[in-house]
């Protein structure tokens, strides 16, 4: 609208621009930031860093590969399967009445310790097919009523081991209610081994998980009996096992810890376990199987990291030899512009 | 405005512009500058007014108000994109976008339908100065409070949930809410299985209700302005808001319009009045509207106003059309366009206007044009939702396999389900045995199934729509803000209109453009004239006696650029248009002023191609001056009067065209006065008439416009925009098609072509001119055949490499694709233009331009961009996969139809190789690694649901698995998916080339995404099965077990995007590293929380060394495949990103850098470009 006079110019409207008021210019506000321009890293993987990447892996991988595989084959480790031999031969076609009879299970297993074993040696009882993660099951327990005697009531997610008509079971819930009871004591020599059943489960739990000041009611009063009875005068708080296997096992096999035996033991010494076989695993054709282990910085027995470090370290080292090859056997100049498409092929656009 | 000369009248005051003419079928010729007086006589009391109506129906109106058209809300971009800056030269309506009054063209067949008696029904009665009885009728009319606002304080939660979940992926997470609310579903805490949906709702609604809030505020500024109304008898101050249909309303000098409203006088005696529309259509150029002489009269004594009554349609959303009529003494008198101002214009240079409110708040046609942007689904989402479908296959497959599992094991131990401890089929606690939570077998299975789906619900990537949204806004930003793309000389900014299809840019294929004010600048420069046969080239000394002939008729009211040109051009040789009334031109010749009364107007049409007035000069003859398009201007001229010279003309125009100019051929007769006689009655009389009036007065004008006198013709260059040569080039070399579709003349096409490089000497052009379909089809054929011919040719020659020696020009016109457009030649014209490298169509109409984007639209999977300025071009862009809209000379219709709008073409060349690459790598990427995140936590969900006994445990807490796509791994992908560049902008624009690897699809294609799934699952393999053959035979506890696969999970993922990252900036460091540390610190307050199963399980775990060495080795060996291919892929089968970006890191193209920044197509070098800021 606005324009200089006509007479100004043939070319009038070319005029226009200059003359009109440069009010608010929406030109944006230049920073690095808006246009794109922000200082970068722009790592490239060149064959130097390719093949450093592989070599510093494997330098990585293999010892850590050996010194596990060097931890497990430290640990020894006495594994006892006995839920079959605990039970008297005649009886073994019905070995789920066995259980449920009131017969004396007492049994006797004698353990040949292999190599000397170090203090402390930890006494795991260990079960096969028996899901503590099975839906039914981790869900059935009430962790506020474990910690606190205000929440006797707090039963909802327990059941079907929720209540009794005598009131709120506690602990309440499938897995307390499962508590594992077979027990374990042992003798070398003659001479009684001592089990120490303290500190066998987490400090946290035991502190902060379950209540110093609640106490088992009602449990096991039920017409079936899954496990274990737990003392009605010891607070949650300091019954160990139940603590211990509360800890919902991520397996359907899986360990858990019975105690320590805090004596060395030596090779070829003769271990005579005198073993209560109460628990009934039979219904679902469970194992059972007493566990000997000592420990390494690493855990248990176990080749697999070892095994798996050193294959993914090997792998690498083998990878770095590869394309070292692959750099000199087929050598290519990086941004080297005559490898573009439309260099190496110009028909093709 | 024009302060300090003596012109009263503005130069540019286009009439209404009657959009929508894509419904004819004709070309149009766009080289012929149309004219038009903006005005009814009302000297000569001739009505016009009913011409005006047009079909509502048949408008293309996108538009809405300016302020309205931010990007779904995003709120960094400002109000208006106005353009504050003027031209001399602008005008609204250009040749290729005619305006029709005074007689109507070949649309007359719905002229005639839409031109109607106002039914009563339909019409709205308003009596003028009596709002009381205007509002007592059987509707009660609008008020003129306004409220854009979506939502009160109590509609707020209702309304915007409602609207929430009007989207699917809203739907999806409210249904797997509602599916774990069942006792028997219950897979995640009642809290975590509502938090994903809560946080998106919330995220949402704090943004709407900032939006609202907004609007409310505008609203509440808007609706508390004041204008002057008219109350018994005197004129009081009154709220907008308070503004009621049927009051008359006074609006001072650049006051805004508070409503719709009829003008009743203006402070003009002839009832003129000038409004600038620029916040209804962006056109910031003066409009002329008109109070009806018999309201002028009467309103200066105010109590004259009562007992008027206007009948006038209902609201509707066509801001070019009105159509009423009034009772004024028991005359009916009819109101058209021109007599209507609207809400949200500004008055200017009057001092005041007089008016009676029509149509007021909600009703207005401001406020019913705040229609939204349009809603395209970019292809890249097309593909994702396809993909999407397939992982929902995946999904329902793992939800079958598990919940069969779970049968068989079911079955396997159903002998042992009642004494189990861990299952316990039956509840012994109670007297009566009852069986516990078991349904029997298939139930069992059918809640299984369900719950699976509630635990690996993230295998589809709901979230990713979010981030997808969100990136989109970010890369908005960027190209909003990028210094490149803004232009200068009309200040405006590259704008998003559309949200959606940001990545689309980056897979073009076939450009589209308009060339008028598209490839040129629209701003016509006079250059050469052809006077009684004489060719005046620019600068020759031409007599006056011819100028006077040739040009003084030239001298109304520019309105279109060409007629801006030649104003300024008669000018400059002394010929000074001084006044422009209704019914008068006042010229200073040479110092002498001369009166001309115009007595009549013929406008342009399509049909007649030209355009023709009647003056009465000041010697007292009656003379009729035509201009238009040589073709139909030869026609009418009688040649025998003087041959040589139509001779001479002709071939001047001949070499204007080639010249690249827009040519004119004016010719002249005069009128005896019994011709003039039988010729006004005529006109009187068609102008009148009620029925098939646009028919009428084109046959007034074709028998008025013959045997004329040739007088010359004019050549006016259309410049060509800066940097258009090397835009076409880059976009050329970087594979895409560009295709020039405009209304002008062949020759001028051409040479237009020649001159931005479309056209080279090299290139064989065909030419397609035909006016049969069996011509067509010979041509088509024989071009087909010259192909062929051509292509073996130099096959023989040097053994293919030779094929862009050879390259093929198509010229194809307007008449021939009426023959080949939906007919079977459609098929021959599309190999054969496919074939071709350059692609110019002349003489098109805007729905032909259509037809050409469906012709490759719907034979191939390319995209196709479609950019044009006019409303001519509205068509196309809304038919190509990507419209942008050059927010230049001609008005804002292709801006409001378009998903993106710019200043200039070559912005092209940084939007498409810049932008588009960059948001088509970072999306594709984005997409994958979403697929790859998710999918990855399912598949180790999944394998440990195979240790559970199929029943769906999680080992990973209800809170993770749901934080997990919220906090643990969001926001790296978003930051990278907003930051991350693959190549600079220099290497981008040396290398156009580099473009090809969107229009490829190799960012993300079907094979891309199998060896995506793979990868996932080699990497869910190694995150899950590491940890459970270390924990073997262990004592290690679900939550322990569970914390070390989220965060292996987590960690490899993080690690994942790590080693796509191109470009590490801080806030990529901060993302990446910062989301694996609030991972572990996420984890640690839910291990610290101690009524939780798994408390202080984090803690005791994270004590052993075998944690830490599991995490490790899960990472390194879940990342050694991806490593190995990525490398071998780059060494050995590299691509061009590859190179070019090993080429940008190692130096070899440092020196050629400087050059492509001081390139014109990058627009400024960088400091010119800080100065200004």
């Amino acid at each position: 609208m606005n324009s200089g006079t006509p007479s100004s110019s043939a070319a009038g409207a070319g005029s226009a621009d200059s003359t009109a008021p440069r009010r608010n210019s929406k030109r944006p506000k230049y920073s690095r930031f808006t246009q794109q321009e922000l200082p970068a890293c722009k790592p490239i993987l060149t064959p130097k860093w390719v093949i450093g990447t592989f070599l510093l892996v494997s330098v990585i991988f293999i010892p850590i590969g050996v010194v596990s595989l060097f931890a497990s084959r430290d640990v020894v480790e006495i594994v006892d399967r006995y839920e079959t031999d605990c039970i008297p031969e005649a009886l073994r076609n019905d070995k789920v009445g066995f259980i449920q009879s009131n017969q004396n299970k007492t049994c006797q297993r004698t353990l040949r310790v292999p190599k000397n074993m170090k203090q402390p040696i930890y006494v795991y009882y260990q079960l096969d097919n028996f899901y503590q993660n099975h839906r039914r099951y981790v869900k059935s327990r009430s962790d506020q009523q474990l910690r606190n005697n205000g929440s006797l009531q707090d039963t909802s997610p327990c059941k079907p081991e929720d209540n009794t008509a005598s009131g709120p079971i506690v602990p309440c819930g499938l897995i307390a209610w499962s508590l594992f009871n077979d027990t374990y004591g042992f003798t070398r020599n003659n001479q009684q081994l001592n089990v120490n059943k303290r500190d066998i489960s987490w400090k946290s739990d035991r502190e902060h998980k379950f209540g110093k000041n609640v106490f088992p009611r009602n449990f096991q009063n039920g017409t079936l009996k899954g496990g274990a009875t737990l003392k009605p005068d010891v607070p949650l708080s300091e019954q160990e096992d139940l603590i211990v296997w509360m800890r919902t096992a991520a397996l359907p096999t899986f360990r858990k810890l019975y105690g320590k035996i805090e004596v060395d033991l030596q090779r070829d010494d003769v271990i005579n376990v005198t073993l209560e076989n109460n628990y009934n695993t039979y219904s679902f054709s469970g194992k059972k199987k007493l566990v000997l282990s000592t420990t390494s910085w690493l855990g248990g027995k176990n080749d697999f990291v070892g095994i798996a470090y050193l294959t993914v370290g090997g792998l690498c080292f083998f990878l770095a030899l590869v394309f070292l090859l692959i750099y000199l056997i087929k050598p290519r100049q990086l941004g080297d512009p005559s490898y573009l498409s439309w260099n190496r092929n110009p028909s093709g656009h | 405005m024009m302060k300090g000369s003596q012109q009263q009248w503005p130069l540019l005051v286009p009439p209404p512009r009657t959009p929508g003419k894509e419904e004819l079928p004709i070309d149009i010729d766009s080289s012929i500058p149309v004219s038009s007086m903006s005005k009814p006589y009302s000297d000569s009391q001739i009505e016009m007014s009913g011409d005006f109506v047009r079909n509502p129906s048949s408008h293309s109106i996108q538009s809405k108000s300016s302020s309205t058209h931010s990007i779904k809300g995003v709120s960094f971009r400002e109000g208006h994109d106005l353009n504050p800056v003027s031209y001399g030269s602008r005008g609204a309506s250009l040749g290729s976008n005619p305006v029709r009054y005074g007689s109507r063209g070949a649309s007359s067949g719905g002229f005639t339908s839409s031109y109607k008696e106002i039914n009563d029904e339909d019409a709205r009665l308003v009596y003028v100065n009596d709002p009381g009885r205007t509002n007592q009728q059987r509707f009660k009319f609008a008020g003129n409070s306004i409220r854009t606002s979506k939502y009160s304080i109590l509609t707020f939660l209702p309304r915007n949930l409602f609207e929430q979940f009007h989207r699917i992926a809203y739907i999806y997470f409210l249904v797997i809410a509602i599916l774990n609310q069942l006792p028997q579903l219950a897979v995640f805490g009642r809290e975590a299985s509502i938090l994903p949906l809560a946080m998106v709702l919330f995220v949402t609604a704090v943004k709407d209700a900032y939006e609202d809030y907004r609007r409310h505020r505008s609203d509440r500024i808007e609706n508390n302005r004041l204008a002057s109304v008219l109350v018994n008898g005197e004129y009081e101050d009154k709220k907008w808001k308070d503004i009621c249909v049927g009051e008359v309303i006074k609006v001072s000098g650049n006051q805004t319009l508070p409503c719709d409203m009829v003008l009743l006088s203006t402070s003009d005696a002839t009832g003129v009045a000038y409004v600038q529309t620029t916040n209804l259509d962006g056109e910031s150029n003066l409009k002329t509207r008109y109070a009806k002489q018999e309201t002028q009269m009467r309103t200066p004594v105010v109590g004259n106003i009562g007992g008027l009554l206007i009948k006038c349609e209902k609201p509707n959303r066509n801001i070019y059309g009105f159509q009423a009529n009034m009772e004024i003494d028991g005359k009916r008198i009819s109101l058209g366009p021109s007599n209507i101002i609207l809400r949200g214009c500004e008055l200017k240079n009057t001092d005041w206007v007089v008016g009676v409110a029509v149509y007021a708040g909600k009703e207005t046609k401001a406020m019913l044009n705040n229609a939204g942007a349009p809603s395209k689904r970019s292809r890249l989402e097309k593909r994702m939702n396809k993909e999407i479908i397939i992982l929902s296959i995946f999904l329902v497959a793992l939800c079958t396999v598990v919940s069969i599992c779970h049968g068989a094991w079911l079955r396997r131990h159903r002998e042992e389900l009642y004494l189990m401890q861990f299952y316990r089929k039956y509840d012994y606690s109670e007297p009566e045995v009852k069986k516990y939570e078991y349904y029997g077998w298939g139930m069992e299975i059918f809640f299984v199934f369900l719950m699976s789906v509630i635990v690996f619900q993230v295998m589809i990537p709901i979230s990713l729509y979010i981030s997808v949204e969100l990136v989109r806004i970010g890369q908005a930003y960027f190209m909003i803000r990028d210094d490149r793309m803004f232009d200068k000389s009309t200040n405006s900014r590259f704008q998003c209109r559309a949200l959606n299809i940001n990545e689309d840019l980056g897979q073009i294929k076939y450009v589209f453009s308009d060339k008028t004010g598209t490839l040129t600048e629209n701003k016509m420069e006079f250059q050469c004239a052809s006077v009684g046969g004489v060719d005046y080239d620019n600068g020759k000394d031409i007599s006056t006696e011819d100028w006077q002939t040739g040009y003084s008729v030239q001298e109304y009211q520019g309105e279109s650029p060409d007629e801006q040109a030649l104003a300024y051009a008669a000018a400059s040789y002394g010929f000074m248009l001084v006044e422009r009334s209704s019914g008068h031109i006042v010229i200073d010749i040479q110092g002498k002023r001369q009166r001309f009364n115009v007595l009549g107007l013929h406008e342009f049409d399509s049909d007649r191609k030209r355009m023709s007035v009647i003056v009465g000069c000041p010697d007292q003859t009656v003379k009729v001056f035509v201009k238009g398009a040589d073709t139909t201007m030869f026609k009418v001229i009688d040649k025998s009067l003087n041959l040589n010279m139509v001779n001479a003309t002709e071939s001047h125009l001949h070499s204007y065209s080639s010249k690249g100019l827009r040519t004119l051929v004016i010719g002249m007769r005069e009128l005896s006065t019994s011709e003039f006689e039988q010729w006004q009655s005529s006109y009187e009389s068609a102008s009148t008439a009620l029925m098939g009036r646009a028919k009428l007065l084109r046959k007034v004008a074709n028998n008025v416009e013959n045997n004329l006198k040739l007088l010359g013709a004019s050549g006016i260059e259309d410049k060509l925009q800066q940097g258009v040569p090397e835009a076409i080039e880059s976009l050329r070399t970087a594979g895409i098609k560009v295709w020039v579709l405009t209304g002008d003349k062949q020759e001028t096409a051409i040479s237009i072509g020649y001159s931005s490089k479309l056209l080279t000497s090299k290139m064989t052009q065909i030419v397609i001119n035909n006016n049969s379909k069996d011509s067509c089809r010979k041509n088509l054929d024989d071009a087909l055949q010259l192909y062929k011919k051509l292509s073996n040719v130099s096959h023989s020659n040097d053994g293919g490499h030779g094929a862009g020696t050879n390259q093929l020009a198509l010229i194809i016109d307007g008449t021939s694709l009426v023959y080949i457009l939906e007919t079977e030649l459609e098929e021959k014209l599309f190999e054969l233009a496919s074939k071709c490298t350059a692609v110019l169509c002349c003489r098109v109409a805007p729905l032909q331009k259509a037809g050409i984007v469906a012709l490759i639209k719907n034979r191939t999977d390319d995209m196709t961009l479609a950019i044009g300025d006019g409303a001519n071009d509205v068509s196309m862009i809304q038919k190509a996969d990507v419209g942008i809209g050059i927010s230049g000379q001609e008005g804002r219709q292709a801006v409001m139809a378009s998903d993106f709008s710019m200043g200039q073409f070559r912005f092209l060349v940084p939007l498409l190789l810049i932008h588009g690459h960059w948001n088509y790598q970072r999306i594709s990427y984005m997409i994958l690694y979403n697929f790859y995140r998710n999918v990855v936590l399912v598949f180790v969900l999944f394998w440990y649901v195979l240790f559970t006994g199929f029943t769906l445990t999680t080992a990973i807490t209800d809170w993770s698995s749901v934080l997990y796509s919220v906090i643990y791994t969001s926001l790296p992908t978003i930051v990278v998916g907003i930051l991350d560049k693959d190549l600079g902008r220099g290497t981008l624009l040396q290398y156009p080339q580099l473009y090809g690897a969107g229009q490829r699809g190799e960012s993300y294609n079907g094979k891309l995404f199998w060896v995506t799934i793979l990868d996932t699952m080699w990497q869910s393999v190694a995150a899950f099965f590491i940890p459970l053959a270390a924990y073997w035979d262990s004592t290690v506890g679900v939550s322990a077990l569970g914390d070390l696969w989220i965060l292996a999970v987590v960690i490899l993922v993080n690690i994942h995007l790590a080693m796509d990252v191109i470009r590490w900036y801080t806030i990529t460091h901060i993302a990446i590293w910062g989301s694996i540390l609030a991972t572990f610190i996420c984890v640690m307050i839910i291990d610290a929380l101690p009524f939780l199963p798994g408390y202080w399980a984090f803690f005791m775990i994270a004590k052993t060394k075998l944690f830490w060495v599991c995490l490790l080795g899960i990472v390194v060996a879940g990342m050694v495949p991806r490593f190995v291919v990525k490398v071998f892929v780059q060494h050995c089968k590299p691509n061009d990103i590859h190179i070019a970006r090993e080429a940008e890191k190692f130096g070899n193209l440092r020196e050629t850098n400087a050059e492509t920044e001081m390139n014109p197509i990058s627009d400024l070098p960088r400091s010119t470009a800080t100065a200004t800021t």
